[in-house]
Formats: C-alpha cells, sequence, structure tokens
C-alpha cells in the first residue's frame, strides 16, 4: 500500500467530503468531526457515485413505533438507490458482511513529517507548517 | 441481491445484439408554459386558474414522501440546475449517449393531465402533452418515440386523442397509468382498446397514477415501501380485469405492457385464475380458454425495477413462465430507482435471452 496525500486538511471541512484520485482510483473523503475517511467512490450496487449522496444519520428502532436517531452524518446514502453506508467502514447497513464499499485507511499528518517521505503527494506542493490528509491504497 | 461488478464509464451490455431498446423514460417539462402553445385559450386559463387536481381526496403533491427530490437520481439535474430529464442535450449525454441507446420510449408522468377530475381539462393536457413530446423531444433525437397519453378516465375523448395519432409512427403505444378509477377492463374503458386496436398500436400501464380508492386494498398505507410494492398488487389487479372481463377476446389483436410493476407476481396469478376458472367458468363463458393462456398471449412485463432475489434460479423460474419474448428492458431514467442496464439484467440469464430483453422483444412488441 502506498500513501497518498490528498489534501490539505483545511480543504475539507467536518461534514465536507472530497473527490480525489490516487493510484488511478476515484475516492471520496469524509471529514467527521475532525476525523477523516476514505471509500471507492463507487458504489457496490449499480456502480452509482457516492461522492454525489446525501449524508445521514441511523435511525434505529427497538419495536414499531419507537424510533432512534443517532450518528447523525456518519452514513452516505447512494445518489441512486439509497443504499445506506457507514463512512467509518464502508459497510452497508442491510447486509455490513458481504454488501461493502471498499474503505481505505486514512489519516492527518503534519507537513514536516510528510516532507520527509515516502509519500506521493500527486497534485500539490506540501507545506512543512500546514496538515494533510494521507491516504493508504 | 445481485452485486455485480460497477461500471461508471461509458457503454453498453455487450449482451444488447439485438439492440438496446429502453420502454420507461420519463421526460419532464421544466415549466408548464412548455405546453402553453398547444393549448387552446380556454384550456391555458383553467390550468393558471384552477390547477390540476388528481382525482383523490385532498390530495397537493405527493401522497407519499418519494425516496428522493422528483423522485431523481441525485445526479439527473443538469449543469444549469435543470430539473431531471427536462433539457434534452443532457439527456443525451447523461443517459443515451451514455447508454447507446438505440431507441427509448417516452412515458410523460406527472403533470400530464391523466386521471384529472375536470374531464376537459385532462384531455386538454394529454394532448398537449402529446404534441410536446413531439416538439421537444422525437423531433430533435430520432433514437426517441413518444407515447400517446389519454385522459383515460374519459375513454371516448382518449379514443378521438388516439384516432389523431394514427400512422404517425413517432407514436409506439398508448399510456395508461396502474391505478385507475375502475378496473381497466370494464367496458366503459373499450372505446380506448377499439381505438388502439384499430391504429395498431399496444397499450403501456405504467404504475401510479390516482384511482380515488385507497393504494391499497387494506386501505391506506403508512410508508413510501409500502406504496411502491403496492405496484404489483394494483397490476395484478388491471391485469386480472383485463383477462376475465374478455377484452382479448374483443379486441384480439390488443398487447399490452405493465411498466414498472414487477413481474414475479405473474406465475401466481395465472395458476390462481386458472384454478379458480375450472371451477368457476360457467360464470365467465366467453372467456374461451384459461386465463393464462390470454396472459400468456397478450401481456408483457418490463424490468425495472427488476426483482432481485438471493438465488438467481427464482428470477429464472419467473422469467421462464411468463416468456422469454414477453420481457422488455425499462431503465426509469431520471428517477430513483433506474436500472444500469449493465449491471441491472444479471449475467446468469442465457445470452440470447438478454438480447432479447434488451431489444428484440421491445422490436417486436412495439414494431420497431
Ligand atoms: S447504485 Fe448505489 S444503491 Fe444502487
Amino acid at each position: 500500500m502506498a500513501r497518498h496525500i490528498v489534501a490539505a486538511v483545511d480543504e475539507i471541512p467536518p461534514g465536507g467530503r472530497r473527490l480525489v484520485e490516487a493510484d488511478g482510483k476515484k475516492i471520496v473523503v469524509f471529514n467527521l468531526g475532525g476525523e477523516f475517511f476514505a471509500l471507492l467512490d463507487r458504489c457496490p450496487h449499480q456502480g452509482s457515485a457516492l461522492s454525489g449522496g446525501i449524508l445521514c444519520g441511523l435511525t434505529l428502532s427497538d419495536e414499531p413505533g419507537k424510533y432512534h436517531f443517532s450518528r447523525a452524518g456518519e452514513m452516505v446514502r447512494c445518489p441512486w438507490h439509497n443504499w445506506e453506508f457507514d463512512i467509518r467502514t464502508g459497510k452497508s447497513w442491510f447486509d455490513p458482511q458481504r454488501t461493502k464499499v471498499r474503505a481505505f485507511p486514512a489519516h492527518v499528518e503534519a507537513g514536516a513529517a510528510l516532507v520527509e517521505g515516502p509519500y506521493q503527494a500527486e497534485t500539490f506542493p506540501v507545506k512543512i507548517e500546514a496538515d494533510y490528509v494521507v491516504v493508504e491504497v | 441481491m445481485n452485486i455485480i461488478r460497477p461500471i461508471a464509464a461509458p457503454g453498453r451490455p455487450a449482451a444488447a445484439t439485438l439492440g438496446l431498446v429502453d420502454c420507461d423514460i420519463h421526460p419532464r417539462c421544466a415549466d408548464l408554459g412548455e405546453y402553453r402553445p398547444f393549448m387552446t385559450d380556454a384550456m391555458w386559463h383553467r390550468l393558471t386558474t384552477y390547477g390540476i387536481h388528481a382525482r383523490h381526496g385532498f390530495h397537493k403533491g405527493y401522497p407519499f414522501p418519494k425516496a428522493a427530490p422528483l423522485a431523481s437520481r441525485r445526479d439527473a439535474w443538469g449543469p444549469q440546475g435543470q430539473p431531471p430529464a427536462s433539457d434534452l442535450g443532457f439527456v443525451q449525454k447523461q443517459f443515451l449517449d451514455h447508454y447507446g441507446l438505440d431507441i427509448g420510449v417516452l412515458n410523460p408522468l406527472q403533470p400530464s393531465g391523466q386521471g384529472d377530475v375536470n374531464d376537459e381539462l385532462s384531455a386538454a393536457l394529454a394532448h398537449a402533452v402529446n404534441e410536446w413530446q413531439l416538439a421537444h423531444w422525437v423531433d430533435h433525437d430520432a433514437r426517441l418515440r413518444a407515447s400517446i397519453v389519454v385522459p383515460y378516465e374519459d375513454a371516448v375523448a382518449s379514443a378521438a386523442e388516439i384516432r389523431k395519432r394514427a400512422g404517425d409512427g413517432r407514436f409506439c403505444q398508448v399510456l395508461l397509468m396502474s391505478r385507475t378509477s375502475e378496473p381497466l377492463g370494464r367496458k366503459r374503458y373499450w372505446p380506448i382498446y377499439e381505438a388502439a386496436a384499430e391504429v395498431g398500436l399496444p397499450i403501456g400501464i405504467h404504475a401510479f397514477g390516482f384511482s380515488g380508492n385507497a393504494m391499497t386494498n387494506g386501505g391506506w398505507p403508512s410508508f413510501y415501501v409500502e406504496e411502491v410494492q403496492e405496484h404489483a398488487t394494483s397490476a395484478q389487479a388491471q391485469v386480472a380485469s383485463f383477462v376475465v372481463e374478455g377484452v382479448f377476446e374483443r379486441f384480439p389483436s390488443l398487447k399490452i405492457v405493465m411498466i414498472e410493476c414487477g413481474f414475479g407476481w405473474m406465475p401466481s396469478i395465472g395458476w390462481r385464475l386458472d384454478n379458480n376458472w375450472k371451477r368457476l367458468r360457467d360464470e365467465v363463458p366467453h372467456l374461451k380458454r384459461a386465463p393464462s393462456e390470454y396472459m400468456r398471449e397478450h401481456v408483457y412485463v418490463s424490468t425495472q425495477p427488476i426483482e432481485e432475489p438471493a438465488k438467481g434460479e427464482h428470477l429464472l423460474d419467473a422469467m421462464e413462465w411468463i416468456g422469454w419474448d414477453r420481457i422488455l428492458y425499462a431503465s426509469d431514467y431520471p428517477h430513483w430507482d433506474f436500472d444500469d442496464p449493465r449491471i441491472a439484467i444479471p449475467s446468469f440469464i442465457p445470452a440470447e435471452k438478454r438480447a432479447a430483453i434488451f431489444g428484440g422483444n421491445a422490436r417486436n412488441f412495439y414494431r420497431l
């Protein structure tokens, strides 16, 4: 797995997302309250681009009529048939073991550490004083 | 669930060797003013003063929430924010060219005037929508065909609209909805079938519409997920009505296609009707054959949204019963439950049968 620098941290605000390309793959990077997650930008159902989906939370129910809403903004719904995927894991809600979108490890690194390598910054120069999102592909 | 390799790049299904025909595309006007040139002053006045009123109490907007805005794919808005399937250039780019479609059948839904409580407005709007399909779509892209939208609750006016289009190859079917104020086999609708048979066009029956009755036999459901599964039951009632009322005895050349209604229910109603017909034949002596024989001669189905059973052979069994020559590919573009032709028709269906579904069957059905 190569590590790719895909964006400066302040380019993807909390709740935001960005479509990037690394190793020839389209990858959508989400910021959930300062934590970053990267998913392949391709729904496992019929291939629509998940980067165009809305974010939602998780509504669960113990019994008909009782609903609990949680994890606001942590699920992405496919822009076509509305399948829900957990942004943290890439797993679908309805069949988490078998139906999932590929997830890539993502984390933040300081520019000062990154200039040492071995990283691949494909699209922009890295500044020592800034922080960057790194995705392992 | 058929999980198959997703494809984002343009391209058409390799199995579409007999052409790629989509029998369900939903064009939409960006603005009602697009209909103005095709309406009289009086009917334009009625439309803009009193509005459109579905046969449906206290109803404004959708009775159930849709899964997505305008029930559409979230990527279906044009670059300038045009509503889904309202701009030919964008439809060509995102859909017709992208999948390499050979022929696409337009099924305008709302606002089309179908099922309006006011018969005159219903007829005027249906006529305008037919002219609009030609002027805005079919005359600019030879791949497209129009449907004759008819004010079906007024069968005489519907027949007149059908006869106006006689011999015009730009129209390939007469369009009805699956929820009508009475079952479609009833005699009050027969002038529609008489005119369709006369001009040699089949009938397309698309899910939705407003009957004035609750959407399920048990009353009003609570959720959209119930509404969309109900299409199968309204379709069953319509198919049974066509068969049992003797429509196909009276109009032996008539063919119908159930669009967006699913099809897994077809074998079941065939079996049940046959079973009951053996016992109750005397009640319906106008039927000369078993009900399923009429179904297998006159009733076609479209694929989208295709059933996705866990075991592929269950899908094959249902398709086998219906008949491999009577299943037509449909995309439902631009709606949210759209089916990508390269993925939705699973590859465990033998290639020559997929070829028939993609193109051959529609060419025969619509005489394209
Ligand atoms: S393509 Fe994503 S849910 Fe169907």
